[in-house]
C-alpha cells in the first residue's frame, strides 16, 4: 500500500511538469505585453524596454521554461508581476476559500445527487424516476453562471433572504454567504452524482449476489443499504472524487458571479493582467490538489473494495 | 412420506419487449419430507423460473406469478405477507443458484455472509453467530480461518461450497439446487454434489434438484419431472421414467445419453430448437420436434394422464392405452 502510494506521488513529477509546459508556452505566446500592463499605457518605451529586461522576457523561451522549472524545483514560484508580492503566499491565501467552497458544494451534490439516484434506481421508470432523470437533465445541461445569477435574483433581489457578494467573517455570515455560491456549484454536480448512482444502482440490482440475499430472507432495507449500496458505491467514489476536484478547481464562474475570494477568481483576474507567475502558480498548485484528491480517491477505494485491496498488496 | 411442498397449476409470465414470455405454463409438482425431486429440461424451459416462483423472488416487473398455489407444509405461500415471507426464505426454505462465481457479494467477507443469514433467523449474539458460520465452513470442507477471506480469494468449487453453507445454515426443509455444479469444472462437480447429498441426508432435507443432467438425476433424486416449455411432460419415481419413458422427449434425452455414469452437460438432446416462449405453438408444444407427431398434436393441448402408481405423461400416445 506505501509503496503504492509513493509511486502515485512520483508519477505526479511528470503530470506537473507537462502542465507547465502547456500553460507557460500559451501564455508566453499569446499577444499582449506584460511589462505594459504593469507600468500602464503611458510608460515610455525606454522604460517598458528596462522592464522586459528585468523581468527577463527578451531571453529565449526555451531559456525563461528552463529557468522557471529550476526555481520551481527550488520552492519558488517568483512574484506577481503586478504587485510583487510572493505568489505562494497569494495562491495559499486564498486556498482555504476555495476548499471551504469546493467542500459545501460536494455535501450539496451529495445530499440531493446520493438518495435521488438511489430512489430513482429502485423506482425504475416509474413517475418518480422519469421526473429525477428530466431534472438531472436539466441539472447537467444548465450552465453554472446561469444558475448563479438565478438564485441571486430570487434569494437575494427578491426575497433578500442571504448576501449575494464575498465571503461573510464569522461562523454565521460566513455560512450565509456560503448557502448561495455553494447550491450554485453543488447542482450541476448534483445531476452528474444522481445519473452515476442511479446507473450504478441499476446494474448492481440485476446482480446475482443480490438474489441470493433475497434469498436469505434479509428486509429490503438491508439489502439496499449492505449489499447494493457498498457494490454501487464504488464507480460513485470516482464520480464524488472527480467532481471535486473539479470544484476546487472548476469553481471560476461561481466565484466571479459571487466575489468569492478564491482561487478560480485570482486565476481568472491573473490571466486577465497578463501576470505569468501567478497563473502559472495557480495552475500548478491545481494540478497538485488534483492529483491528490485523485490519490485519496485511490486509497478509498481499497478500502471499498477488497479486490483493489489485494491488487494494491500485489504491487 | 409427509408432504413438505406443493405446487398446483403455477403460471408465470414475463412482460417484454419482445413480448409476453410464457415461461411456466400450469406446473404442479410435490416433494416429500426428506425426499429429492429433479427437474430436467433445457435451456429456457423455466426451470429457473419456477424455483425463483416458489421463493417469490420473480423480479416484477417483467416477471408476474399469474395463477396456482405454493403450499409449503400447509401453508399457502402465496398469500403470506413480505415479512413473513422473509422468514420462510433462508430459514425454511433455501435456494443455491447457477452461477457461484457471482453469487457471492464480492466486498463483503464469506463469514459475514454466512452470518447473515444465521443471524436473521436465531436470535443470537454477533459472536455465536461467527462460531456457526466457522463450523457451517468446516461442515463444507473448508477451514474456518477462511471466514475472513473474501470471495475473489475462492476458487469456483470453493465458492460454491461457500453457497452451500449459506444455503443450510440456518437448517431449512427445502433446499432448492438450481444447476448447482454447471458452472464448475467437471472434477469438481462429483465432489459438490456428493457434499450437498451428503449433508442433505444429514440434515433431513428435501431437496428440488435442477439439472440438465441425467446422470445425476438417476444418482441423486427419488422422482424425476422432465419440464419442456414451461409445462411439465413427464412426471413419476426413478424406475418409472428411467425404465418405462413415454414421452417422445423423454426419450429424445435419454437417446442422447450413451450410459448413466456418462457425464454429459448442456447437450441438444433432441433435434430442432425449442419454440420461442413469446409464440408457442399451438396443441403439444413439443409437436414441432417430436417424431411421433400426428394432426392431433397440433390443434390440442394433451392433457397431464396418470397411466399408473403417479407416473404422469402429457402425450396424445398415452391416452389412447
Ligand atoms: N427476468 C426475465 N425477464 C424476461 N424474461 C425472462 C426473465 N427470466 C427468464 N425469462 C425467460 O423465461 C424463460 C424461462 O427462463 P428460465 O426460467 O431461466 O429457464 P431455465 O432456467 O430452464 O433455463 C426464458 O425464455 C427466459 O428468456
Ligand atoms: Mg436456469
Amino acid at each position: 500500500m506505501y509503496k503504492y502510494i509513493l509511486k502515485r506521488l512520483l508519477m505526479m513529477i511528470p503530470v506537473l511538469l507537462g502542465v507547465t509546459f502547456i500553460v507557460f508556452f500559451i501564455m508566453a505566446l499569446s499577444p499582449g505585453d506584460p511589462a505594459a500592463m504593469i507600468l500602464g499605457d503611458q510608460a515610455s518605451a525606454e522604460a517598458l524596454e528596462m522592464k522586459r529586461e528585468e523581468l527577463g522576457l527578451n531571453d529565449p523561451i526555451l531559456i525563461r521554461y528552463g529557468n522557471y522549472i529550476i526555481d520551481m524545483l527550488h520552492g519558488d514560484l517568483g512574484v506577481s508581476y503586478k504587485n510583487s508580492l510572493d505568489v505562494w503566499e497569494q495562491v495559499w491565501e486564498r486556498f482555504p476559500n476555495t476548499t471551504i467552497l469546493a467542500i459545501a458544494g460536494i455535501l450539496v451534490a451529495l445530499v440531493i445527487g446520493i438518495p435521488t439516484g438511489i430512489i430513482s434506481a429502485k423506482k425504475q421508470y416509474t413517475l418518480i424516476d422519469n421526473v429525477a432523470m428530466i431534472v438531472s437533465l436539466i441539472g447537467v445541461a444548465m450552465p453554472n453562471f446561469w444558475f448563479g445569477l438565478l438564485v441571486v435574483i430570487i434569494f437575494s433581489l427578491h426575497l433578500g433572504w442571504l448576501p449575494s457578494q464575498g465571503m461573510g467573517e464569522g461562523l454565521v455570515p460566513l455560512l450565509q454567504s456560503l448557502v448561495l455560491p455553494a447550491l450554485t456549484l453543488g447542482t450541476g454536480s448534483a445531476a452528474m452524482i444522481t445519473r452515476m448512482t442511479r446507473s450504478s444502482m441499476l446494474e448492481v440490482i440485476r446482480q446475482d449476489y443480490i438474489s441470493t440475499a433475497r434469498a436469505k430472507g434479509l428486509s429490503e432495507r438491508i439489502i439496499t443499504y449492505r449489499h447494493m449500496m457498498r457494490n454501487a458505491m464504488i464507480p460513485i467514489i470516482t464520480a464524488v472524487g472527480l467532481q471535486f476536484g473539479t470544484l476546487l478547481g472548476g469553481a471560476m464562474l461561481t466565484e466571479t458571479v459571487f466575489s468569492w475570494p478564491g482561487l478560480g477568481r485570482l486565476m481568472v483576474d491573473s490571466i486577465k493582467s497578463k501576470d505569468i507567475p501567478l497563473v502559472l502558480g495557480s495552475v500548478i498548485f491545481l494540478a497538485i490538489m488534483f492529483s491528490v484528491v485523485n490519490l485519496i480517491v485511490d486509497i478509498i477505494y481499497a478500502f471499498v473494495d477488497p479486490r483493489i485491496k489485494s491488487e494494491y498488496k500485489k504491487g | 412420506m409427509k408432504e413438505l411442498l406443493k405446487v398446483k397449476d403455477l403460471v408465470i409470465h414475463y412482460q417484454t419487449d419482445d413480448g409476453l414470455v410464457e415461461a411456466l405454463n400450469g406446473v404442479s409438482l410435490s416433494i416429500g419430507e426428506g425426499e429429492t425431486l429433479g427437474l430436467v429440461g433445457e435451456t429456457g424451459a423455466g426451470k429457473t423460473t419456477l424455483a425463483k416462483g416458489i421463493m417469490r423472488l420473480i423480479p416484477n416487473p417483467p416477471g408476474k406469478i399469474k395463477e396456482g398455489e405454493i403450499f409449503y407444509d400447509g401453508k399457502d405461500l402465496l398469500a403470506l405477507g413480505d415479512i413473513e415471507m422473509q422468514d420462510i426464505r433462508g430459514g425454511h426454505i433455501s435456494m443455491i443458484f447457477q452461477d457461484p462465481m457471482t453469487s457471492l457479494n464480492p466486498v463483503m467477507t464469506v463469514g459475514d455472509q454466512i452470518m447473515e443469514v444465521i443471524q436473521k433467523h436465531n436470535n443470537i449474539s454477533k459472536q455465536e453467530a461467527y462460531q456457526k458460520a466457522g463450523e457451517m465452513l468446516e461442515l463444507v470442507g473448508i477451514v474456518k480461518e477462511r471466514a475472513n477471506d473474501y470471495p475473489h480469494q475462492f476458487s469456483g468449487g470453493m465458492k460454491q461450497r461457500v453457497i452451500i453453507a449459506i444455503a443450510l445454515a440456518c437448517n431449512p426443509k427445502l433446499l432448492i439446487a438450481d444447476e448447482p455444479t454447471t458452472a464448475l469444472d467437471v472434477t469438481i462437480q462429483a465432489q459438490v454434489l456428493e457434499m450437498i447429498n451428503r449433508l442433505k441426508k444429514k440434515l433431513n432435507t428435501s431437496m428440488l434438484l435442477i439439472t440438465h443432467d441425467l446422470g445425476v438425476v438417476a444418482q441423486n433424486c427419488d422422482h424425476v419431472a422432465i419440464i419442456y416449455a414451461g409445462e411439465i411432460v413427464e412426471y413419476g419415481d426413478l424406475q418409472q421414467v428411467f425404465k418405462n419413458t413415454q414421452h417422445p422427449y423423454t426419450e429424445g434425452l435419454f437417446g442422447s445419453i450413451p450410459s448413466l455414469a456418462a457425464n454429459v452437460k448442456r447437450l441438444q438432446p433432441v433435434e430442432g430448437l425449442m419454440p420461442d416462449p413469446t409464440d408457442l405453438p399451438e396443441g403439444c408444444k413439443f409437436h414441432t420436434r417430436c417424431k411421433y407427431v400426428q394432426d392431433i398434436c397440433k390443434k390440442n393441448v394433451p392433457p397431464l394422464i396418470d397411466i399408473g402408481e403417479g407416473h404422469l405423461v402429457r402425450c396424445v400416445r398415452c391416452q389412447k392405452q
